[in-house]
């Protein structure tokens, strides 16, 4: 499973990638797997108010549909205009192409409660 | 993302440690712990409705009925007519409630005179049994074999020419016996796919022996080992109803339109009453199948469904179907809407999402 160094992790399989105040979040690579074949994704709306550890996103594979939850607190600034025509980004390219959506952060000290890379990597067993 | 952590798995089939081989990902159904993809359900799908595809079914229920006077007795205890089953016949049946509600629904074949196989429902071997065993009469015997038997689904268009070389093949709804790797099989032309298939059962401590012959053989057809996952999907675009979603014991077979395995002119069979009463004052509602009319998040068990403002009916099945590649669903909805071409709407979590009724099948294999 990939587990890239330069993210941050939250224990429910969520990755944020901060670049000064705005968060890049989607779903860990050991997450796309366990659901697998993901055919749809419910986004919030730009300029939604996110709080941390709070259901912000639906995920659905063909079997279950998955609540996302996001990392930390902030506004919804752009979401991933891909995933609508092609939810299965998810799947491929789970760190890069499909992502999930962006946030300005209203606590950027949330980061550093995450999980590092190899704390993540301990949790899930590889 | 959080866990499933529900359905804590019990019981393992014999064909367990072959999964864990194949990487698997396990899941607990019916209190069997069972692999629900090896790689992906979308290509254990195609692989069933383009070439051939292997299912672990050890874990539903095999009951012998015998004794002289088997035929009479059980045609009591079930809905179909099993005197019009010949020697290797089998029929789709229920077992019904006193209520006319579904406890099982089951495959009969007929392996003799006055000896019956009954194929079951995982989750229901233990209720189905003591449900027979309570109501015995003389000149019978019952007993549960699902212990002493593995059992394997092979389906899809490849399956028939993979299974050829072990000798004449049943035709569709009958059962023979077979050899394969020197077991013997009873090899049934059966299924739950909509797919030309056959379902084996021998036994299970032959499990592997059989399972890995038929992956090695069938690799030239591009067979793959298939998940329940698949088996969902794959039924549910044929609109096979599953007993504990689509069937409940407070649900007639009347109401989820299976009067044709229903014979209400045999003079006696547990539920027929209830069933004659409301064939008389009519279904309050009937099990439908939905197909969304554009892009939508799947369908699922337990979403409502409306029209205008009206809740109509719930969902007891939905996905979305690889075969088609939007959300279809099966749910209970109350008559007047229950007809093919009917505009409904989904709920999903407070949103709404336009449907229609459609005639079932929703998916036809091709010919």
């Amino acid at each position: 499973m990939l587990v890239p160094d330069d993210l941050r992790y939250a224990e429910t399989h969520e990755w944020i990638r901060s670049e000064g105040s705005i968060g890049t979040v989607g779903i860990t690579d050991h997450a796309q797997a366990e659901l697998t074949d993901i055919v749809y994704v419910e986004l919030p709306q730009v300029g939604a108010i996110l709080e941390s550890r709070k259901a912000a996103a639906v995920v659905e594979s063909v079997k279950a549909a998955s609540d996302i939850y996001s990392p930390v607190s902030g506004e919804v600034v752009e979401t991933n205009p891909e995933l609508e025509s092609n939810p299965a980004l998810v799947n491929t390219d789970p760190y890069n192409a499909g992502w999930l959506f962006k946030l300005k952060l209203s606590h950027p000290e949330e980061i550093s409660s995450l999980k590092s890379a190899a704390e993540y990597r301990t949790q899930i067993g590889t | 993302m959080v866990s499933d952590s529900t359905n804590l798995p019990v019981k393992q089939t014999p064909l367990y440690a072959e999964h864990l081989k194949l990487g698997a990902k396990m899941i607990g159904f019916g209190g069997w712990n069972m692999p629900v993809f090896y790689s992906s359900i979308l290509e254990e799908h195609q692989a069933v409705r383009q070439r051939v595809g292997i299912f672990d079914i050890s874990h539903m229920g095999q009951i012998r009925v015998s004794g002289p006077s088997a035929e009479q007795w059980l045609n009591t205890m079930l809905t179909n007519n099993l005197k019009r089953l010949e020697m290797r016949d089998g029929q789709y049946t229920l077992l019904l409630n006193e209520q006319g509600g579904v406890i099982d629904d089951l495959i009969v074949y007929c392996r003799g005179s006055n000896d019956y196989f009954l194929v079951v429902n995982a989750a229901k071997i233990e209720e189905d049994f003591a449900w027979m065993q309570s109501r015995l009469k003389g000149g019978v015997a019952v007993s549960d074999l699902s212990d002493h038997f593995a059992g394997l689904a092979v389906q899809g268009p490849g399956s028939a020419e993979l299974l050829e070389r072990f000798g004449e093949l049943p035709k569709r709804n009958q059962i023979r016996e077979t050899r394969i790797q020197g077991i013997p099989v009873l090899l049934a032309r059966t299924g739950y796919t909509g797919e030309d298939g056959f379902e084996l059962f021998y036994p299970a401590a032959a499990a592997g022996v059989v399972w890995n012959h038929l992956l090695e053989v069938g690799t030239p057809l591009g067979v793959k080992p298939c998940g329940l996952g698949a088996r969902d999907t794959l039924r549910m675009e044929v609109c096979y109803p599953l007993n504990g979603a689509d069937l409940s014991p407070t649900r007639t077979p009347l109401e989820a339109g299976l009067g044709f395995f229903v014979d209400l002119e045999k003079p006696e069979f547990v539920g027929r009453d209830p069933l004659l009463v409301q064939k008389e004052t009519g279904l309050r509602q009937r099990l439908v199948a939905l197909k969304s009319d554009g892009k939508s998040p799947p369908p699922r068990a337990h979403y409502s469904v409306f029209v205008g403002d009206a809740r109509v009916g719930e969902l007891t099945s939905g996905t979305q179907s690889p075969s088609l590649g939007i959300g279809i669903g099966l749910g209970y909805v109350d008559v007047p809407f229950s007809k093919p071409g009917q505009k409904v709407e989904i709920d999903v979590r407070g949103r709404r999402f336009a449907a229609t009724v459609e005639k079932k099948p929703l998916y036809k294999k091709r010919c």
